[in-house]
């Protein structure tokens, strides 16, 4: 498997090549290198936990962005069987960078809806690299709604860099499109369980994300704009793009802090694409575990709850008395959870 | 050394004429040079091309609410340094900058007024605020007005303008998106009409929730509005964008909003469609009923084949 290397994880291949050295250079000459082995095996380990343990949120989006890692067709392969995919928006196209469908879970009926950026080239130009025009929102809404008549929960599973930004999608209503999602989802009478795969790229991820519980794979990030973007506007450089994704608080374990996620599906340690096997049994557990508490709601629960969720979500201050300015006593924080 | 001696210049000290800074303003859109009080008069449009400047909510209130009729809430929320953002200058200064530039809180004022009498739920957004980005409070103050007007049984009005989330709240940012659509979609299953007036310019964040979710979608003449900015779009696609692309009229034209509106119509424009949506009241309970007692947006008689639900 030849997969591309990140500049962080460059030491850990010289290791691995000196390895590999070093057992050709046995087998030529007979040598035997076991204690060297071991002792460069356990370096090897050492280095890959120090490594990963410290990844830079940077790192993260690099990791969350990798071209080899597993992507929403990958899952549904792994962990969806009687797969039936649905096309078309019933409006004006099919868009293919937004795969949905209905199939089963464990044995129980699903229906799943999540970007796909492509594997190969042929495939990326297909799905147009996961960024998703009108029709791909219109498609989620048409098929969660026919999920939600015939009582099916809802899988979203998140990979996108963002909603397309082209003439085409704005000249058919994109925000709309999206906006109409964000509000349809909660009238939704069914569970719905999010995961964020991947990238999850501002308004492009949230018009599928607007769930009873969202999950964040180990790696993945979830952000209102690209690192690259909030560096160009508030840096006026893109280069700062490693400085923005740590200010913007991206990554999965800084969203658990904040409440946006409500847990994190661990990762192999050097990422998805190292196991996506191992990587789709971890996500398995954790949506089927949340399917479960899940079904005890009754749909007005279910919509209720997510209200008050949502409803939750951000961070201000809350003066005492309106007239009453500069007193830092009546000053309370109005927590996210 | 004569050679080298640098030549002496005489600055002539005109004596300038007294013209205070502030009295004229040249117009955008015809390069016609306004007077500022008669610009002021004509609710900052150009009395030429009928180009429309941007406006506070001071002189939008003005525009739109019965006079005395406003009464502020949920005036007590601030901002904070959620994220603790590092790197750029700090969000706090940010704040207080803005604060002082714009004597607002935040980028939105809320409250209840009436407009032509009738009590409605009113929430303005100031560009000069922080580029109207919406932010924690933002959000929070919106989904309070809908759920007001959801209590109280009152139409809303969200006279929106924004560049779209404000970066330095990270995702409490996004997820308002979330949240302002929530207490929309509460208030959908009502018969309480949810006007969205777009001004110059609503853009990404704010354009993708609340602001496309209108009953009705006015307009103002060449405002911007759109999802993702010209530039993006510039350097993603390499396409050559449309004449006008983006503009209110743009948008009409691609069938999102119901009508452009010149400012000086808008107060009567709403009035107008507040009436017009009115329905049940009229037909259910006689007009008589309209403003009084228990007929305030709710229909007396519920009737399942009139139900607008989805």
């Amino acid at each position: 498997m030849t997969l591309s290397t990140l500049e962080f994880e460059r030491p850990i291949r010289d290791l691995e090549d000196k390895r590999e050295q070093l057992l050709q250079l046995a087998q030529e000459h007979g040598i035997d290198v076991a204690r060297e082995l071991d002792s460069l095996n356990s370096k090897l380990a050492d280095l890959k936990r120090t490594v990963y343990a410290n990844l830079t949120p940077w790192q993260s989006v690099q990791l969350a962005r990798h071209p080899s890692r597993p992507q929403t067709q990958d899952y549904i392969n792994r962990i969806i069987t009687d797969w039936q995919e649905l096309h078309g928006d019933r409006h004006f196209a099919d868009d293919e960078a937004m795969i949905t469908g209905l199939g089963k879970l464990e044995g129980r009926k699903i229906a799943v809806i999540g970007q796909q950026k492509g594997q190969d080239a042929i495939e990326r130009v297909r799905r147009n690299f996961g960024m998703p025009h009108p029709e791909g929102y219109r498609k989620a809404l048409r098929v969660m709604k026919l999920a939600g008549r015939f009582g099916i929960p809802i899988l979203c599973l998140i990979d996108t860099a963002g909603a397309y930004p082209g003439v085409g999608a704005e000249e058919r209503h994109v925000a709309e499109a999206i906006a109409v999602n964000l509000r349809e989802m909660f009238t939704l009478p069914v569970p719905i369980v999010a995961v964020v795969i991947g990238e999850g790229g501002s308004g492009g991820a949230l018009g599928i994300g607007v769930a009873d519980r969202v999950l964040m794979l180990q790696y993945a990030y979830y952000s209102v704009i690209s690192p690259e973007g909030c560096a160009a506007i508030l840096w006026k450089d893109r280069a700062f793009a490693p400085d923005a994704a740590a200010a913007l608080k991206m990554t999965a374990p800084d969203l658990l802090k904040l409440g946006v996620a409500d847990e994190i599906v661990p990762e192999p340690l050097e990422g998805a694409h190292r196991d996506p096997d191992a990587t789709a049994q971890e996500v398995q557990q954790a949506v089927a575990r949340c399917f479960n508490q899940l079904s005890e709601y009754s749909p007005e629960q279910l919509q209720a709850t997510r209200y008050e969720h949502f409803r939750r979500m951000g961070k201000f201050s809350v003066k005492s008395q309106p007239a009453a300015e500069d007193k830092p006593q009546g000053v309370e924080d109005k927590g996210v959870h | 050394m004569g050679f080298f001696k640098k030549p002496k210049y005489i600055t002539p000290k005109q004596k300038k004429r007294d013209i205070p800074a502030g009295l004229w303003r040249k117009c955008p859109g015809c390069d016609g040079v306004l007077f500022q009080q008669a610009l002021a008069d004509s609710l900052q449009v150009c009395p030429h091309c009928g180009y429309h400047f941007p406006i506070t909510h001071k002189e939008r209130l003005a525009c739109l609410a019965d006079p005395d009729s406003w009464e502020e809430h949920d005036s007590n929320l601030e901002s904070v340094d959620a994220l603790e953002f590092t790197g750029v200058a700090p969000y706090p200064e940010k704040l207080a900058y803005n604060q002082k530039k714009t004597g607002m809180q935040d980028a939105i004022v809320t409250g209840v007024c009436s407009i032509h009498g009738r009590p409605t739920a009113l929430g303005i957004m100031d560009f000069s605020f922080l580029g109207a980005s919406m932010g924690s409070v933002v959000g929070e103050r919106i989904t309070c007005l809908a759920e007001r007007a959801l209590e109280e049984r009152l139409p809303l009005i969200l006279v929106c303008a924004s560049g779209g989330a404000r970066m330095y709240e990270g995702m409490l940012s996004l997820m308002q998106m979330a949240k302002t659509s929530g207490a929309l979609s509460r208030l959908r299953e009502t018969r309480l009409p949810y006007i969205s007036i777009l001004t110059h310019p609503t853009m990404a964040g704010v354009m993708a929730s609340f602001a496309s979710l209108g009953d009705v979608i006015l307009a103002e003449p060449g405002a911007l509005i759109g999802f993702a900015g010209e530039r993006v779009i510039r350097e993603t696609t390499h396409e050559e964008l449309p004449s006008g692309f983006q503009t209110a009229e743009f948008l009409l034209d691609h069938g999102l909003i119901d009508q452009i509106v010149p400012r000086s119509e808008l107060k009567a424009r709403i009035s107008t469609f507040l009436d017009l949506l009115d329905g049940f009241t009229s037909f259910a309970a006689g007009a008589s009923e309209r403003e009084g007692g228990d007929g305030k947006g709710e229909p007396a008689v519920r009737d399942a084949s009139a139900s607008e639900s989805a």
